[in-house]
């Protein structure tokens, strides 16, 4: 995908893209590192409709809510044949208990039967993160499990 | 204390407390406070309502440390290579900007009778957009998107580096040079700036490391001093102070580059004020109306030749009609730049008064006038171009 930058001289630097509905969409990131999303106008290209500034987390989350969607739809497509097996995401928030410790200190298999098989940083994905894997706020984690064991891994997640 | 400071101390106070009520004023409803301060030093100055006397000695010095900090921080915000990328790309329209925008102020000069040297000063006036205003318009605006911005934002460019140049060459004619003499200048200065942004694209990290401390109070001594010390050795060498310290800013760079931007912002601010406020003070009110009329004139032709510029170079990017009249009507505000140019002609006493009085009223009536009509662009250029039907909606 191409991605157009354009300097913006004595501001900073525009990023954007065009998707095939013709809608120009991306980020305009200031000198100060302060980050928006930009969408364009339906009825003047040239223009926004849209610019809503993001803090790093916001943009970083929005990343990987964005890339999970790819992830997660092929996921439950290759686990369609098992009944049973579901996929679900999981978001780290700020306050998250876990934020900051390893992915292996939830003990979220041991407890659950749920497993991580991936996780998203920064738009980026990590495929079966490893124990030892720090979870940051804004990291998007990718679980494969029965319907009961993902509704536990989301209270340890969400409550400890 | 003696009597004398005190009254400079209350003076300087209730001048400081006006501004920042003035300011705040300009803030509500959504204006530069730069036509606000001039207001204020006009209010305040010779012939205004309040007269001030113990001002002269410290607003003086402190006027040119304001002129020496905006460009200063107008080189900081720019590096070398968007400099040299920006003329690569706008130079045409940069040219255009010039042939249009210089000519009605150089004109009206020569018919007022105020010679090559007033012709030359006015020109800059009307030439030179305020990047300041017009980057605080694009960002209210929320336009910072959009695609007809850095076409803006390059001419700007190309004007700020035009004033590398033309300042030194003023600056020499003021002086009363020949032509030979302004000739020298003009070589120089060209030289001058292109050996700086030869040794900023190579080595301005070495220009940074020297100026950079991770002590604030360190660096911050340090920048100034540097600043300082620049520009009163280019003025030494009557290459004009205010562009030392533009070229030391590009030199500048990277990180050191914000961080500078960061600490000099609030001292810019207050010394900038004291510039305007000290041009209005020491402009008389009363000189005001009679070239009013001379002004408004000015104000429309050279609205029209700016919102020309810019819809020709939105139109060399392939941006649309209403994008071309939003990159013109952005263009249209005048400010700092025609207030130090007009300030350095004042100073050397080479020109009437008069002409900063035409150079005030002028820039007071697009310094008002440019950030309003970017805000009507795009109604009044929706009801001139009527459109038939409405745009279908997305399908989705």
């Amino acid at each position: 995908m191409k991605v157009d930058k354009t300097p913006l001289p004595g501001i900073g630097m525009r990023k954007d893209i065009v998707t095939s509905s013709g809608r120009r969409i991306g980020t305009v990131t200031q000198r100060d590192g302060e980050t928006a999303l930009i969408i364009s106008r339906q009825d003047d290209p040239d223009a926004c409709l849209v610019s809503v500034p993001l803090t790093a987390d916001e943009a970083a989350t929005l990343g990987n809510l964005l890339g999970a969607h790819q992830l997660v739809a092929q996921l439950t497509e290759e686990h369609r044949d098992l009944p049973g097996v579901n996929t679900r995401q999981f978001l780290i928030t700020r306050g998250s208990p876990f934020e900051g410790y390893r992915l292996g200190d939830t003990r979220m298999r041991t407890r659950t039967g749920a497993s991580v098989v991936a996780a998203l940083r920064d738009g980026k994905v990590e495929p079966s993160p490893n124990p030892d894997f720090t979870l940051q706020t804004g990291d998007l984690l990718v679980a494969v499990g029965t319907s009961d064991g993902l509704e536990a891994a989301a209270e340890i997640l969400g409550g400890g | 204390m003696e009597a004398g400071s005190a009254l400079t101390l209350i003076e300087l106070g209730a001048v400081f407390f006006c501004l920042g009520i003035l300011g705040r004023l300009a803030g509500r409803i959504g204006l530069s406070p730069i036509p606000l301060y001039l207001l204020g030093g006009l209010f305040f100055g010779h012939g205004g309502f309040i007269e001030l006397e113990g001002l002269n000695e410290f607003s003086e010095i402190a006027s040119e440390i304001g002129v020496i900090l905006l460009l200063l921080m107008l080189g900081l915000e720019y590096t070398a290579k968007e400099l040299v990328t920006g003329l690569r790309q706008s130079w045409l329209a940069g040219v255009l900007d010039i042939v249009l925008n210089f000519t009605p102020g150089a004109v009206v000069a020569l018919l007022l009778g105020w010679g090559p040297v007033g012709a030359m000063v006015m020109g800059g006036v009307t030439y030179i957009s305020s990047s300041g205003i017009v980057a605080k318009v694009l960002t209210d605006l929320d336009r910072l998107g959009n695609r007809e911005t850095p076409v803006i934002l390059s001419l700007l460019v190309f004007e700020d580096l035009a004033m590398a140049v033309y300042l030194p060459i003023l600056t020499t004619v003021l002086a009363g040079a020949s032509f030979a003499g302004g000739m020298q200048a003009v070589g120089i200065s060209l030289v001058v700036v292109t050996v700086v942004l030869i040794v900023a694209l190579r080595f301005g990290n070495v220009v940074s490391a020297i100026v950079d401390s991770k002590d604030r109070e360190v660096f911050l001594l340090t920048v100034l001093g540097a600043a300082l010390l620049v520009a009163g050795v280019a003025a030494a060498m009557q290459v004009s102070a205010a562009v030392g310290a533009f070229l030391l800013g590009i030199a500048i760079s990277g990180a050191t580059a914000t961080n500078a931007t960061r600490l000099l912002e609030p001292l810019r601010d207050l010394f900038a004020a004291i510039f305007f406020v000290v041009f209005g003070l020491n402009t008389d009110p009363a000189t005001i109306p009679p070239v009013l009329g001379i002004a408004i004139l000015l104000v429309l032709i050279t609205s029209t030749t700016k919102i020309a510029t810019g819809w020709w170079a939105a139109r060399q990017h392939g941006v649309g009609r209403l994008g071309r009249a939003r990159a013109g009507v952005a263009l249209i505000a005048r400010g700092e730049f025609s207030i130090v140019i007009a300030g350095l002609a004042v100073a050397s006493g080479a020109i009437t008064g008069e002409l900063a009085a035409l150079a005030t009223a002028y820039v007071l009536l697009t310094a008002v006038l440019g950030p309003v009509a970017a805000r009507l662009v795009e109604p009044v250029m929706g009801r001139l171009q009527r459109r038939p039907r409405p745009e279908p909606l997305p399908a989705t």
